[in-house]
């Protein structure tokens, strides 16, 4: 009686876990194929006109997607020009003055909130309080999209480094006579600066993939944008235009442009671990 | 903690101060203003159809009656699909990680999983526009009404685009949300947990799921409703393969359409005023809806740290 019990027992045992085994080969399986396909459509269609042409009239072979490689990085500079500072300095607040008190509490919900929030639905913000006014789609409404989607990240990941600086350093340089704004300056921002760095360039690589905010903001554009206050055409616009549509030709050049944007997303991540890996150990 | 607390603020002291501050509250501002936005810019419509809007069925553009019930539908029903297929799929993951990987192998493991979060969705569309689309339309379709054609779900023509897919790809995108935190609350329950079952003769699986899953259980429902916030505010992905055909059909192999998906599509064609006020109240009723899940999820997750932290 007691043998067939614990013959069930370990049965149940050996295949519950095995199937937690295989729920995780699945996983790490589909991330494999994903990237290996984007890998291998990617390089057969990935030639130097991509990078240094304008998109081609529908029917017409070749051309490459110049602006919106230009357009996705003057977007990501706008981003960064909101994002950064009121992230960053939202950051500081939160780890200097806001670690136990109300309103602390009540920044880093919002922060939560407005993570939150559909890229979609930034999209729409950006629209009502940007391209209505102005009365048409711009690089500017695009950046105000991206950069409002980057701050609670970089908020939350700013607060998170500052925090890891121990108290005693601060101790040590307020009883050296130092003032508090030189303290979180000289001393607290420099010692978490890699971890702040490494926060902000994984929430550039994050906006630098959406598509939703930028389809009724930046719109997109078959030419160079002139200035800020034209329509751009940007890299994720650009594959979800192509892919869409009826076309070969533009098929290839959807996965050539996915390949460029995936390298430039898993770049940073990786680039974000090998850093923060060594500021650990070191 | 309040890390500084000297008499004799300086001036210089003050302005960092002030400035930081303005900095945090426009935080707070932001989100209060998208709120404000959302629903200022949504006046038209509101006035028009009242609640009635959220059960409307007809979507006529041309002749401007707008009902938002079929997009309602698709959020919900795709959404539901995915977290039927990510949530087991997600919490063998997490507790193959945390109880059975060695540690050489679950660090990277779970980065690797945290890397599928971070691929675009729009690549995830590309994807499955041109893999997903064509197998689940002649190979896992046509199986499903197969076997389990007497179910009204699993009934119609293969399209491949529609529902199915649809949940299929999402599922996909929400996993990781459910691993890395799933993960994180199973490491946070305390090893005398563990140890006491173990004790008693429980197997592995017991422990898990007499010890470890119980005690996580209000996390893991955390890292669930995680993933379907981001489930309901998803995008590109689901717009590139559910079909956009704004009717509420029972089977999952037909095409359907979500809130964000038809905000996408029509925004830049809208013509009138009151239709594009009309996709900013869809916009309106998913920001609300989002917030909500989120707000659940939060709660949830930061009951366990509380509850680990008093305990331990």
């Amino acid at each position: 009686m007691t043998r067939t019990l614990s013959l069930r027992r370990r049965l149940t045992n050996g295949f519950m876990l095995s199937l937690t085994g295989v729920c995780t080969a699945l996983v790490l399986g589909i991330l494999f194929f994903i990237l290996g396909y984007i890998a291998y459509h990617g390089i057969s269609a990935l030639d130097w006109d991509f990078f240094t042409k304008l998109p081609k009239p529908v029917g017409e072979h070749g051309g490459g997607m110049a602006n919106a490689i230009v357009g996705t990085v003057k977007l990501l500079a706008l981003a960064s020009l909101i994002g950064v500072p009121i992230g960053f300095f939202g950051g500081v607040y939160l780890s200097e003055y806001g670690r136990k008190n109300t309103f602390g509490f009540l920044i880093r919900y919002a922060a939560d909130i407005l993570n939150g929030i559909p890229s979609i639905v930034m999209g729409i913000f950006a629209y009502t309080i940007v391209v209505l006014p102005l009365g048409h789609f711009s690089t500017v409404a695009g950046g105000v999209a991206l950069g409002i989607m980057m701050i609670p990240i970089a908020v939350r990941s700013t607060e998170e480094f500052l925090k890891l600086v121990p108290a005693s350093i601060r101790e040590a340089a307020l009883a050296l006579g130092l003032t508090e704004w030189k303290v979180v300056s000289f001393v607290v921002i420099p010692t978490a600066l890699r971890g702040i760095i490494t926060g902000i360039m994984l929430d550039l690589a994050r906006v630098a993939g959406e598509t939703a905010p930028l389809l009724f903001t930046a719109f997109s554009n078959r030419f160079w944008s002139r200035g800020w206050l034209e329509p751009t055409a940007s890299l994720p616009v650009m594959i979800y235009t192509y892919a869409v549509a009826p076309y070969d030709d533009w098929h290839r050049q959807a996965w050539a442009a996915g390949m460029v944007l995936l390298m430039l997303v898993l770049g940073a991540n990786l680039l974000s671990r090998m850093i923060l890996h060594r500021q650990l150990r070191g | 903690m309040v890390l500084f607390r000297r008499p004799g603020v300086s001036p210089a002291d003050r302005l960092f101060r002030a400035t930081v501050f303005t900095m945090a509250v426009s935080v707070l501002v932001i989100t209060g203003v998208i709120a404000y936005e959302l629903v200022r810019n949504s006046r038209l419509p509101i006035e028009k159809f009242g609640w009635a809007f959220l059960w409307g069925t007809t979507w006529d553009p041309v002749a401007e009656r707008f009902g938002a019930l079929p997009f309602l539908y698709g959020t919900l029903v795709s959404s539901a699909l995915a977290l039927l297929i990510a949530v087991p799929v997600g919490l063998g993951v997490a507790i193959f990680l945390s109880e059975l990987a060695p540690r050489w192998l679950s660090d990277p493991a779970a980065f690797m999983v945290e890397l599928l979060a971070a691929i675009p969705s729009v690549i995830y569309g590309l994807i499955g526009i041109f893999v997903l689309v064509p197998w689940v339309r002649n190979v896992l379709e046509p199986a499903l009404s197969g076997t389990l054609g007497f179910l009204p779900l699993f009934r119609g023509a293969p399209y491949g685009v529609g529902m199915l897919t649809a949940g299929l790809v999402l599922a996909t995108m929400v996993v990781p949300f459910i691993v890395s935190v799933s993960r994180e609350i199973l490491m946070a329950v305390p090893h005398s947990q563990r140890e006491a079952i173990l004790s008693l003769g429980a197997t592995r699986w017991e422990m898990v799921r007499v010890a470890v899953l119980p005690y996580a259980r209000s996390g893991i429902m955390g890292s669930v409703f995680l993933a379907l916030a981001r489930a309901l505010g998803e995008t590109m992905a689901v717009t590139m393969v559910i079909g956009n055909r704004p009717e509420i059909r029972l089977s999952l192999f037909e095409p359907g359409y979500t809130m964000a998906a038809v905000i996408a599509n029509e925004f830049t064609e809208a013509t009138s005023d009151l239709y594009v006020q009309t996709l900013i109240e869809i916009g309106l009723v998913l920001f609300a809806v989002t917030i909500l899940v989120n707000a659940v999820a939060r709660l949830l997750i930061y009951s366990v740290f509380t509850k680990v932290e008093v305990r331990e």
